[in-house]
Protein backbone atom coordinates (compact mmCIF):
# COMPACT_ATOMS: atom_id res chain seq x y z
CA UNK A 1 0.00 0.00 0.00
CA UNK A 2 1.41 3.37 -0.99
CA UNK A 3 0.27 6.53 0.67
CA UNK A 4 0.40 10.03 -0.74
CA UNK A 5 -0.64 13.30 0.85
CA UNK A 6 -3.52 15.27 -0.62
CA UNK A 7 -2.06 18.36 -2.35
CA UNK A 8 -5.38 20.20 -2.52
CA UNK A 9 -6.92 22.76 -0.20
CA UNK A 10 -9.25 19.96 1.05
CA UNK A 11 -12.14 22.38 0.92
CA UNK A 12 -15.60 21.11 1.61
CA UNK A 13 -18.01 22.99 -0.59
CA UNK A 14 -21.47 23.47 0.81
CA UNK A 15 -24.32 22.59 -1.51
CA UNK A 16 -27.18 25.05 -1.70
CA UNK A 17 -30.56 24.63 -3.30
CA UNK A 18 -31.17 26.88 -6.31
CA UNK A 19 -34.18 29.12 -6.10
CA UNK A 20 -36.96 28.10 -8.47
CA UNK A 21 -36.55 29.60 -11.92
CA UNK A 22 -39.04 32.45 -12.43
CA UNK A 23 -41.61 31.77 -15.14
CA UNK A 24 -41.42 35.37 -16.35
CA UNK A 25 -39.11 38.36 -15.92
CA UNK A 26 -42.02 40.83 -15.91
CA UNK A 27 -41.65 43.13 -12.91
CA UNK A 28 -38.48 41.36 -11.72
CA UNK A 29 -35.36 43.30 -10.81
CA UNK A 30 -32.55 42.06 -13.07
CA UNK A 31 -28.87 42.89 -12.49
CA UNK A 32 -26.41 43.54 -15.31
CA UNK A 33 -22.76 43.93 -14.26
CA UNK A 34 -20.39 45.70 -16.62
CA UNK A 35 -16.93 44.24 -15.95
CA UNK A 36 -15.25 47.24 -17.64
CA UNK A 37 -14.11 45.48 -20.78
CA UNK A 38 -13.93 47.39 -24.03
CA UNK A 39 -17.36 47.63 -25.67
CA UNK A 40 -19.03 45.71 -22.87
CA UNK A 41 -21.43 48.63 -22.60
CA UNK A 42 -22.60 48.02 -26.18
CA UNK A 43 -23.84 44.53 -25.50
CA UNK A 44 -25.24 45.45 -22.08
CA UNK A 45 -27.14 48.47 -23.49
CA UNK A 46 -28.80 46.17 -26.00
CA UNK A 47 -29.59 43.59 -23.32
CA UNK A 48 -31.15 46.29 -21.17
CA UNK A 49 -33.36 47.36 -24.09
CA UNK A 50 -34.55 43.81 -24.65
CA UNK A 51 -35.14 43.09 -20.98
CA UNK A 52 -36.99 46.35 -20.44
CA UNK A 53 -39.20 45.55 -23.42
CA UNK A 54 -40.05 42.27 -21.67
CA UNK A 55 -41.13 44.22 -18.59
CA UNK A 56 -38.03 43.54 -16.45
CA UNK A 57 -36.65 46.26 -14.16
CA UNK A 58 -32.94 46.52 -15.02
CA UNK A 59 -30.28 47.66 -12.55
CA UNK A 60 -26.83 48.41 -13.96
CA UNK A 61 -23.56 47.88 -12.04
CA UNK A 62 -19.93 48.30 -12.95
CA UNK A 63 -16.68 46.76 -11.65
CA UNK A 64 -13.71 49.14 -11.36
CA UNK A 65 -11.55 46.78 -13.46
CA UNK A 66 -12.09 43.53 -15.32
CA UNK A 67 -8.76 42.27 -14.01
CA UNK A 68 -9.94 41.92 -10.43
CA UNK A 69 -12.86 40.33 -8.67
CA UNK A 70 -15.83 42.55 -7.89
CA UNK A 71 -15.47 44.40 -4.58
CA UNK A 72 -17.35 42.84 -1.66
CA UNK A 73 -19.60 45.90 -1.29
CA UNK A 74 -20.64 45.70 -4.94
CA UNK A 75 -21.47 42.02 -4.65
CA UNK A 76 -23.52 42.76 -1.55
CA UNK A 77 -25.33 45.58 -3.31
CA UNK A 78 -26.26 43.32 -6.24
CA UNK A 79 -27.46 40.58 -3.91
CA UNK A 80 -29.61 43.05 -1.95
CA UNK A 81 -31.15 44.79 -4.92
CA UNK A 82 -31.73 42.07 -7.50
CA UNK A 83 -33.99 39.08 -7.82
CA UNK A 84 -32.43 37.73 -10.99
CA UNK A 85 -28.85 37.87 -12.23
CA UNK A 86 -28.00 36.90 -15.77
CA UNK A 87 -24.70 35.03 -15.54
CA UNK A 88 -22.63 34.96 -18.68
CA UNK A 89 -19.01 35.16 -19.72
CA UNK A 90 -17.90 37.19 -22.67
CA UNK A 91 -14.79 38.83 -23.96
CA UNK B 1 6.35 -6.73 33.88
CA UNK B 2 7.48 -5.04 30.69
CA UNK B 3 7.00 -2.04 28.46
CA UNK B 4 5.23 -1.75 25.13
CA UNK B 5 7.19 0.32 22.66
CA UNK B 6 5.04 0.74 19.59
CA UNK B 7 4.28 -2.79 18.47
CA UNK B 8 7.20 -4.24 20.47
CA UNK B 9 6.96 -5.65 23.99
CA UNK B 10 10.11 -5.09 26.05
CA UNK B 11 10.65 -7.30 29.11
CA UNK B 12 12.16 -6.00 32.30
CA UNK B 13 15.88 -6.61 32.52
CA UNK B 14 18.74 -5.83 30.20
CA UNK B 15 17.94 -4.75 26.67
CA UNK B 16 20.48 -4.06 23.93
CA UNK B 17 20.30 -2.79 20.35
CA UNK B 18 23.08 -3.82 17.96
CA UNK B 19 23.91 -4.18 14.31
CA UNK B 20 26.06 -6.90 12.87
CA UNK B 21 27.88 -4.48 10.60
CA UNK B 22 29.34 -2.74 13.67
CA UNK B 23 32.71 -4.16 14.83
CA UNK B 24 32.06 -3.05 18.41
CA UNK B 25 28.75 -4.95 18.43
CA UNK B 26 30.55 -8.07 17.17
CA UNK B 27 33.16 -7.51 19.89
CA UNK B 28 30.58 -7.44 22.69
CA UNK B 29 28.48 -10.36 21.40
CA UNK B 30 29.86 -12.83 24.01
CA UNK B 31 29.24 -10.30 26.80
CA UNK B 32 25.62 -9.80 25.75
CA UNK B 33 25.06 -13.58 25.57
CA UNK B 34 26.69 -14.06 28.98
CA UNK B 35 24.44 -11.38 30.47
CA UNK B 36 21.33 -12.96 28.93
CA UNK B 37 20.24 -9.56 27.63
CA UNK B 38 17.28 -9.22 25.24
CA UNK B 39 19.20 -8.17 22.13
CA UNK B 40 17.60 -6.54 19.09
CA UNK B 41 19.58 -6.46 15.89
CA UNK B 42 19.04 -3.84 13.19
CA UNK B 43 20.54 -5.57 10.16
CA UNK B 44 20.41 -9.33 10.74
CA UNK B 45 17.18 -10.85 11.96
CA UNK B 46 18.86 -14.12 12.86
CA UNK B 47 21.81 -12.90 14.89
CA UNK B 48 19.98 -12.59 18.22
CA UNK B 49 16.41 -13.32 19.26
CA UNK B 50 15.23 -9.74 18.71
CA UNK B 51 14.54 -8.66 15.12
CA UNK B 52 14.56 -4.89 14.67
CA UNK B 53 15.27 -4.83 10.96
CA UNK B 54 12.17 -2.62 10.59
CA UNK B 55 13.96 -0.23 13.02
CA UNK B 56 10.75 0.53 14.87
CA UNK B 57 12.20 -0.16 18.30
CA UNK B 58 15.41 1.73 17.49
CA UNK B 59 13.43 4.73 16.26
CA UNK B 60 11.02 4.79 19.17
CA UNK B 61 13.78 4.38 21.76
CA UNK B 62 15.82 7.15 20.13
CA UNK B 63 18.83 4.89 19.56
CA UNK B 64 21.67 6.92 18.05
CA UNK B 65 24.62 4.60 18.61
CA UNK B 66 25.06 0.82 18.58
CA UNK B 67 25.58 -1.01 20.76
CA UNK B 68 23.21 0.62 23.22
CA UNK B 69 22.65 -1.22 26.48
CA UNK B 70 19.63 -0.33 28.64
CA UNK B 71 18.14 -1.47 31.91
CA UNK B 72 14.34 -1.70 32.00
CA UNK B 73 12.62 -1.88 35.40
CA UNK B 74 8.91 -1.85 36.01
CA UNK B 75 8.33 -1.11 32.32
CA UNK B 76 10.58 1.95 32.37
CA UNK B 77 14.08 2.49 31.09
CA UNK B 78 16.23 3.39 34.07
CA UNK B 79 19.74 3.41 32.63
CA UNK B 80 21.48 3.50 29.24
CA UNK B 81 25.07 3.32 27.98
CA UNK B 82 26.35 3.47 24.42
CA UNK B 83 29.39 1.83 22.82
CA UNK B 84 31.54 -0.51 24.90
CA UNK B 85 33.02 0.63 28.19
CA UNK B 86 33.73 -2.09 30.74
CA UNK B 87 33.37 0.33 33.60
CA UNK B 88 30.02 1.67 32.41
CA UNK B 89 28.63 -1.75 31.48
CA UNK B 90 29.62 -3.11 34.88
CA UNK B 91 28.02 -0.11 36.53
CA UNK B 92 24.77 -0.58 34.63
CA UNK B 93 24.55 -4.36 35.04
CA UNK B 94 26.06 -4.70 38.51
CA UNK B 95 28.16 -7.58 37.12
CA UNK B 96 31.92 -7.45 37.42
CA UNK B 97 34.61 -8.92 35.24
CA UNK B 98 32.72 -8.44 31.96
CA UNK B 99 34.53 -9.26 28.72
CA UNK B 100 37.90 -10.09 30.24
CA UNK B 101 39.61 -10.31 26.85
CA UNK B 102 38.19 -7.01 25.58
CA UNK B 103 39.77 -3.57 25.62
CA UNK B 104 38.58 -1.15 28.31
CA UNK B 105 36.73 0.99 25.88
CA UNK B 106 35.60 0.93 22.27
CA UNK B 107 33.29 3.51 20.66
CA UNK B 108 30.16 2.27 18.91
CA UNK B 109 28.79 2.91 15.41
CA UNK B 110 25.91 4.98 14.15
CA UNK B 111 22.45 3.50 14.51
CA UNK B 112 20.65 2.70 11.25
CA UNK B 113 17.61 4.49 12.68
CA UNK B 114 19.39 7.84 12.38
CA UNK B 115 20.78 7.15 8.92
CA UNK B 116 19.91 10.22 6.81
CA UNK B 117 18.62 7.91 4.08
CA UNK B 118 16.13 6.25 6.41
CA UNK B 119 15.10 8.82 9.01
CA UNK B 120 12.34 10.38 6.88
CA UNK B 121 10.69 7.05 6.21
CA UNK B 122 10.88 6.13 9.92
CA UNK B 123 9.47 9.46 10.97
CA UNK B 124 6.65 9.12 8.48
CA UNK B 125 5.87 5.59 9.64
CA UNK B 126 6.36 5.75 13.38
CA UNK B 127 6.73 9.38 14.35
CA UNK B 128 4.03 11.77 15.30
CA UNK B 129 4.91 13.36 11.96
CA UNK B 130 2.81 16.46 12.56
CA UNK B 131 1.53 16.22 8.99
CA UNK B 132 -2.13 17.04 8.75
CA UNK B 133 -2.88 16.59 5.04
CA UNK B 134 -5.38 13.91 4.20
CA UNK B 135 -3.63 10.61 3.50
CA UNK B 136 -4.67 8.98 0.27
CA UNK B 137 -4.04 5.25 -0.03
CA UNK B 138 -3.32 4.13 -3.55
CA UNK B 139 -4.57 0.67 -4.43
CA UNK B 140 -1.97 -1.97 -5.20
CA UNK B 141 -3.09 -2.23 -8.81
CA UNK B 142 -3.01 1.51 -9.42
CA UNK B 143 -0.04 2.89 -11.29
CA UNK B 144 1.02 5.70 -8.97
CA UNK B 145 1.66 8.21 -11.76
CA UNK B 146 -1.62 7.44 -13.47
CA UNK B 147 -3.36 7.69 -10.09
CA UNK B 148 -2.15 11.27 -9.65
CA UNK B 149 -3.21 12.21 -13.17
CA UNK B 150 -6.61 10.64 -12.54
CA UNK B 151 -7.14 12.76 -9.44
CA UNK B 152 -6.52 15.94 -11.41
CA UNK B 153 -3.44 16.93 -9.42
CA UNK B 154 -0.94 17.39 -12.23
CA UNK B 155 -0.30 20.11 -14.79
CA UNK B 156 -0.16 17.66 -17.67
CA UNK B 157 3.31 16.37 -16.84
CA UNK B 158 4.01 13.56 -14.38
CA UNK B 159 4.59 14.61 -10.78
CA UNK B 160 6.68 13.06 -8.02
CA UNK B 161 4.23 11.18 -5.74
CA UNK B 162 4.03 13.20 -2.49
CA UNK B 163 4.58 10.42 0.03
CA UNK B 164 4.70 11.41 3.71
CA UNK B 165 8.44 10.72 3.89
CA UNK B 166 9.16 12.92 0.87
CA UNK B 167 7.06 15.72 2.32
CA UNK B 168 8.85 15.44 5.67
CA UNK B 169 12.17 15.63 3.85
CA UNK B 170 10.96 18.69 1.93
CA UNK B 171 9.93 20.37 5.18
CA UNK B 172 13.53 20.14 6.40
CA UNK B 173 14.21 22.90 3.89
CA UNK B 174 12.56 25.47 6.15
CA UNK B 175 12.47 26.11 9.88
CA UNK B 176 8.85 27.24 9.57
CA UNK B 177 6.05 25.32 11.28
CA UNK B 178 4.24 23.07 8.76
CA UNK B 179 0.92 24.42 10.07
CA UNK B 180 1.81 28.05 9.48
CA UNK B 181 -0.39 29.75 6.89
CA UNK B 182 1.76 31.18 4.10
CA UNK B 183 -0.91 32.87 2.02
CA UNK B 184 -4.56 32.86 1.06
CA UNK B 185 -4.54 31.42 -2.45
CA UNK B 186 -7.04 32.50 -5.11
CA UNK B 187 -9.32 31.79 -6.82
CA UNK B 188 -10.89 29.71 -4.03
CA UNK B 189 -9.24 31.87 -1.34
CA UNK B 190 -7.87 28.87 0.55
CA UNK B 191 -5.47 29.29 3.46
CA UNK B 192 -2.31 27.51 2.33
CA UNK B 193 0.02 26.08 4.97
CA UNK B 194 3.76 25.47 4.73
CA UNK B 195 2.88 21.75 4.60
CA UNK B 196 0.63 22.15 1.53
CA UNK B 197 3.37 24.11 -0.21
CA UNK B 198 5.78 21.28 0.63
CA UNK B 199 3.40 18.66 -0.78
CA UNK B 200 3.17 20.54 -4.07
CA UNK B 201 6.90 21.26 -4.10
CA UNK B 202 7.57 17.52 -3.85
CA UNK B 203 5.23 16.96 -6.78
CA UNK B 204 6.98 19.66 -8.79
CA UNK B 205 10.34 17.95 -8.25
CA UNK B 206 11.86 20.50 -5.86
CA UNK B 207 14.69 19.81 -3.45
CA UNK B 208 14.27 20.89 0.18
CA UNK B 209 16.66 23.81 -0.36
CA UNK B 210 14.29 25.18 -3.00
CA UNK B 211 11.39 25.40 -0.56
CA UNK B 212 12.20 28.83 0.95
CA UNK B 213 12.15 30.34 -2.54
CA UNK B 214 8.80 28.70 -3.31
CA UNK B 215 7.38 30.01 -0.03
CA UNK B 216 8.54 33.55 -0.79
CA UNK B 217 7.19 33.32 -4.34
CA UNK B 218 3.79 32.23 -3.06
CA UNK B 219 3.67 35.07 -0.55
CA UNK B 220 4.50 37.54 -3.29
CA UNK B 221 2.05 36.02 -5.77
CA UNK B 222 -0.78 36.25 -3.26
CA UNK B 223 -0.12 39.89 -2.34
CA UNK B 224 -3.22 41.93 -3.13
CA UNK B 225 -1.48 44.15 -5.69
CA UNK B 226 -0.33 41.14 -7.73
CA UNK B 227 -3.99 40.31 -8.50
CA UNK B 228 -3.41 36.57 -8.88
CA UNK B 229 -7.11 35.80 -9.31
CA UNK B 230 -7.39 38.06 -12.33
CA UNK B 231 -4.04 36.90 -13.67
CA UNK B 232 -5.25 33.31 -13.53
CA UNK B 233 -8.70 34.03 -14.91
CA UNK B 234 -7.69 36.32 -17.76
CA UNK B 235 -8.11 35.43 -21.41
CA UNK B 236 -4.64 37.01 -21.86
CA UNK B 237 -1.42 34.99 -22.12
CA UNK B 238 0.20 35.78 -18.79
CA UNK B 239 1.08 33.85 -15.67
CA UNK B 240 3.41 34.35 -12.71
CA UNK B 241 7.11 34.78 -13.54
CA UNK B 242 9.64 34.54 -10.71
CA UNK B 243 13.00 36.36 -10.79
CA UNK B 244 15.36 35.34 -7.97
CA UNK B 245 18.07 37.62 -6.55
CA UNK B 246 20.76 37.21 -3.93
CA UNK B 247 23.25 34.53 -2.86
CA UNK B 248 20.43 31.98 -2.47
CA UNK B 249 20.20 31.65 -6.24
CA UNK B 250 23.72 30.28 -6.64
CA UNK B 251 23.52 28.31 -3.40
CA UNK B 252 20.56 26.27 -4.64
CA UNK B 253 22.00 25.91 -8.12
CA UNK B 254 19.77 28.25 -10.09
CA UNK B 255 20.63 29.25 -13.63
CA UNK B 256 21.13 32.90 -14.56
CA UNK B 257 23.43 32.19 -17.49
CA UNK B 258 23.26 30.13 -20.68
CA UNK B 259 19.61 29.38 -21.54
CA UNK B 260 18.45 31.14 -18.34
CA UNK B 261 14.87 31.41 -19.62
CA UNK B 262 14.90 27.89 -21.00
CA UNK B 263 14.88 24.28 -19.87
CA UNK B 264 17.46 22.10 -18.20
CA UNK B 265 17.98 23.55 -14.71
CA UNK B 266 16.20 21.76 -11.91
CA UNK B 267 15.86 24.71 -9.52
CA UNK B 268 14.54 27.09 -12.17
CA UNK B 269 12.15 24.51 -13.55
CA UNK B 270 10.74 23.14 -10.32
CA UNK B 271 10.38 26.36 -8.31
CA UNK B 272 8.20 27.92 -10.98
CA UNK B 273 6.28 24.69 -11.36
CA UNK B 274 5.70 24.38 -7.60
CA UNK B 275 4.06 27.81 -7.52
CA UNK B 276 1.81 26.84 -10.40
CA UNK B 277 0.84 23.54 -8.73
CA UNK B 278 -0.07 25.34 -5.49
CA UNK B 279 -2.24 27.71 -7.49
CA UNK B 280 -3.88 24.76 -9.21
CA UNK B 281 -4.28 22.31 -6.35
CA UNK B 282 -4.71 24.55 -3.32
CA UNK B 283 -6.22 27.61 -4.96
CA UNK B 284 -8.36 25.61 -7.37
CA UNK B 285 -7.20 27.49 -10.46
CA UNK B 286 -7.45 25.11 -13.39
CA UNK B 287 -7.39 25.78 -17.13
CA UNK B 288 -10.82 25.67 -18.69
CA UNK B 289 -12.41 26.42 -15.33
CA UNK B 290 -11.37 29.73 -13.75
CA UNK B 291 -8.33 29.95 -16.06
CA UNK B 292 -9.87 31.19 -19.32
CA UNK B 293 -6.70 31.95 -21.32
CA UNK B 294 -7.35 32.12 -25.04
CA UNK B 295 -3.90 30.72 -25.86
CA UNK B 296 -1.81 30.86 -22.69
CA UNK B 297 1.95 30.52 -23.01
CA UNK B 298 4.47 27.74 -22.30
CA UNK B 299 5.74 29.69 -19.27
CA UNK B 300 2.49 29.04 -17.45
CA UNK B 301 3.86 25.57 -16.64
CA UNK B 302 6.97 27.10 -15.09
CA UNK B 303 8.74 30.44 -15.52
CA UNK B 304 11.54 31.17 -13.09
CA UNK B 305 15.13 32.34 -13.45
CA UNK B 306 17.86 34.00 -11.44
CA UNK B 307 19.18 37.44 -12.30
CA UNK B 308 22.82 37.41 -13.39
CA UNK B 309 24.21 39.75 -10.76
CA UNK B 310 27.86 39.32 -11.67
CA UNK B 311 29.05 41.74 -14.37
CA UNK B 312 25.58 43.32 -14.45
CA UNK B 313 25.37 47.02 -15.25
CA UNK B 314 22.39 47.17 -12.89
CA UNK B 315 21.86 46.76 -9.16
CA UNK B 316 19.96 43.54 -8.36
CA UNK B 317 16.35 43.91 -9.49
CA UNK B 318 14.79 43.25 -6.08
CA UNK B 319 17.33 45.49 -4.33
CA UNK B 320 16.38 48.34 -6.67
CA UNK B 321 12.79 47.67 -5.67
CA UNK B 322 13.63 47.95 -1.97
CA UNK B 323 14.29 44.30 -1.07
CA UNK B 324 18.06 43.70 -0.93
CA UNK B 325 19.69 40.28 -0.55
CA UNK B 326 17.83 37.01 -1.07
CA UNK B 327 14.55 37.93 -2.73
CA UNK B 328 12.00 37.04 -5.36
CA UNK B 329 10.25 39.41 -7.72
CA UNK B 330 6.94 38.26 -9.17
CA UNK B 331 5.88 39.59 -12.53
CA UNK B 332 2.78 38.79 -14.57
CA UNK B 333 4.72 37.49 -17.56
CA UNK B 334 3.60 36.40 -21.00
CA UNK B 335 5.83 34.93 -23.67
CA UNK B 336 9.31 35.90 -24.74
CA UNK B 337 9.88 38.29 -27.63
CA UNK B 338 13.42 38.30 -29.04
CA UNK B 339 15.40 41.52 -29.46
CA UNK B 340 18.28 41.37 -31.95
CA UNK B 341 20.91 44.10 -32.23
CA UNK B 342 24.35 42.91 -33.32
CA UNK B 343 25.67 46.27 -34.42
CA UNK B 344 25.02 48.83 -31.67
CA UNK B 345 28.14 49.57 -29.64
CA UNK B 346 26.92 52.69 -27.85
CA UNK B 347 24.11 52.87 -25.31
CA UNK B 348 22.02 55.44 -27.18
CA UNK B 349 21.78 53.22 -30.27
CA UNK B 350 21.04 50.11 -28.26
CA UNK B 351 18.38 51.93 -26.24
CA UNK B 352 16.69 52.97 -29.49
CA UNK B 353 16.59 49.29 -30.53
CA UNK B 354 15.05 48.35 -27.21
CA UNK B 355 12.47 51.12 -27.53
CA UNK B 356 11.52 50.10 -31.06
CA UNK B 357 10.96 46.52 -29.93
CA UNK B 358 9.20 47.49 -26.70
CA UNK B 359 6.82 49.71 -28.60
CA UNK B 360 5.07 46.68 -30.09
CA UNK B 361 4.41 45.14 -26.66
CA UNK B 362 0.82 43.81 -26.97
CA UNK B 363 0.15 46.26 -29.82
CA UNK B 364 2.21 49.15 -31.23
CA UNK B 365 -0.77 51.48 -30.86
CA UNK B 366 -1.66 50.66 -27.24
CA UNK B 367 0.14 52.83 -24.65
CA UNK B 368 0.05 52.47 -20.84
CA UNK B 369 -1.96 49.28 -21.12
CA UNK B 370 0.49 46.43 -20.61
CA UNK B 371 3.66 46.10 -18.53
CA UNK B 372 6.84 44.43 -19.77
CA UNK B 373 10.15 43.10 -18.49
CA UNK B 374 13.28 43.71 -20.53
CA UNK B 375 15.94 41.04 -19.93
CA UNK B 376 19.29 42.47 -21.01
CA UNK B 377 21.91 39.89 -21.98
CA UNK B 378 25.56 40.15 -20.87
CA UNK B 379 26.83 41.28 -24.28
CA UNK B 380 24.21 44.02 -24.46
CA UNK B 381 24.69 44.76 -20.79
CA UNK B 382 28.41 45.37 -21.36
CA UNK B 383 27.56 48.32 -23.62
CA UNK B 384 25.66 49.98 -20.78
CA UNK B 385 28.19 49.00 -18.11
CA UNK B 386 31.11 50.43 -20.04
CA UNK B 387 29.14 53.63 -20.65
CA UNK B 388 28.25 53.89 -16.95
CA UNK B 389 24.51 53.53 -17.49
CA UNK B 390 22.63 52.03 -14.58
CA UNK B 391 18.99 50.87 -14.60
CA UNK B 392 17.59 54.32 -13.84
CA UNK B 393 19.60 55.87 -16.68
CA UNK B 394 18.42 53.27 -19.18
CA UNK B 395 14.79 53.60 -18.03
CA UNK B 396 14.96 57.38 -18.34
CA UNK B 397 16.26 57.03 -21.89
CA UNK B 398 13.54 54.53 -22.76
CA UNK B 399 10.87 56.79 -21.22
CA UNK B 400 11.89 59.53 -23.59
CA UNK B 401 12.03 57.25 -26.61
CA UNK B 402 8.70 55.67 -25.75
CA UNK B 403 6.70 58.86 -25.29
CA UNK B 404 4.47 58.52 -28.28
CA UNK B 405 2.42 61.16 -30.11
CA UNK B 406 -1.24 60.16 -29.93
CA UNK B 407 -1.63 61.00 -33.59
CA UNK B 408 0.19 57.74 -34.37
CA UNK B 409 -1.94 55.76 -31.98
CA UNK B 410 -5.51 56.81 -32.70
CA UNK B 411 -8.08 54.24 -33.67
CA UNK B 412 -8.05 53.82 -37.43
CA UNK B 413 -4.58 55.24 -37.97
CA UNK B 414 -2.46 53.00 -40.16
CA UNK B 415 -5.56 51.22 -41.34
CA UNK B 416 -5.91 49.51 -37.94
CA UNK B 417 -9.09 49.86 -35.91
CA UNK B 418 -7.18 49.18 -32.68
CA UNK B 419 -5.75 52.20 -30.89
CA UNK B 420 -6.58 54.99 -28.45
CA UNK B 421 -9.85 56.98 -28.59
CA UNK B 422 -10.05 60.20 -30.54
CA UNK B 423 -10.36 62.35 -27.42
CA UNK B 424 -6.64 61.75 -26.75
CA UNK B 425 -5.61 63.38 -30.05
CA UNK B 426 -2.80 65.86 -29.58
CA UNK B 427 -1.50 64.27 -26.35
CA UNK B 428 1.90 62.66 -25.84
CA UNK B 429 1.36 59.21 -24.31
CA UNK B 430 3.95 57.06 -22.52
CA UNK B 431 4.09 53.45 -23.70
CA UNK B 432 4.59 52.31 -20.11
CA UNK B 433 3.04 53.60 -16.91
CA UNK B 434 5.60 54.64 -14.26
CA UNK B 435 7.03 51.39 -12.87
CA UNK B 436 5.47 49.36 -15.66
CA UNK B 437 8.78 48.45 -17.33
CA UNK B 438 11.17 46.21 -15.39
CA UNK B 439 14.77 45.64 -16.44
CA UNK B 440 16.78 42.55 -15.47
CA UNK B 441 20.12 41.06 -16.51
CA UNK B 442 20.51 37.41 -17.49
CA UNK B 443 21.85 35.07 -20.12
CA UNK B 444 24.96 33.39 -21.47
CA UNK B 445 28.22 35.13 -22.28
CA UNK B 446 27.72 35.13 -26.03
CA UNK B 447 24.91 36.61 -28.07
CA UNK B 448 23.94 40.17 -28.89
CA UNK B 449 20.33 39.36 -28.08
CA UNK B 450 18.05 40.49 -25.30
CA UNK B 451 14.48 39.52 -24.47
CA UNK B 452 11.21 41.27 -23.84
CA UNK B 453 8.82 39.39 -21.63
CA UNK B 454 5.42 40.86 -22.23
CA UNK B 455 3.37 41.59 -19.14
CA UNK B 456 -0.31 41.92 -18.40
CA UNK B 457 -2.78 44.69 -17.67
CA UNK B 458 -0.74 47.11 -15.68
CA UNK B 459 -0.93 48.72 -12.28
CA UNK B 460 -4.08 49.32 -10.28
CA UNK B 461 -6.33 48.06 -13.07
CA UNK B 462 -4.37 44.81 -13.19
CA UNK B 463 -1.16 43.50 -11.67
CA UNK B 464 1.80 45.25 -10.08
CA UNK B 465 5.13 43.43 -9.68
CA UNK B 466 5.85 42.32 -6.11
CA UNK B 467 9.23 41.69 -4.43
CA UNK B 468 9.58 39.70 -1.21
CA UNK B 469 12.50 38.54 0.90
CA UNK B 470 13.45 34.86 0.84
CA UNK B 471 13.85 33.65 4.43
CA UNK B 472 16.37 30.89 4.99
Amino acid sequence: MRTVLDPTGERQTSARELLPRPSSLRGRRVGLLDISKARGDVVLDRLEELLTADGAVVHRYRKPTFARTAPVDLRHEIAEQCEVVIEALAD
Amino acid sequence: MGATVGSVLLSDGLVAVVKRDCPTCVLVEPVLRELGAAVWCQDDAGWFDGDDTELELSYRLGIETVPTLMRVEGGTETARVVGWSREQWEGLTGVTGLGPGLPEHRPGCGSLSVDPGRIDALEARYGGSGLSSRRVELADLEDEHEALFDRGWTDGLPVVPPTPERVLRMLRGTPRDPREVVAVVPPDLVECTVEKVAVNAVMAGCLPEHLPVVLAALEAACAEEFALHGLLATTYFSGPLIVVNGPVARRIGMNSGVNALGQGNRANATIGRALQLVERNVGGGRPGEVDRATLGNPGKTTFCFAEREEDSPFAPLAADRGVPGDAVTLFAGSGVQPVVDQLSRDPESLARTFAACLRVNAHPKLPMAFDAMLVVSPEHGRVFREAGWDRARLLAELDGLLTLPAGELLRGVGGMAEGVPANLAGADLPKFRPGGLLVAHAGGDAGLFSAIIGGWVSGEAGSSPVSREVHA
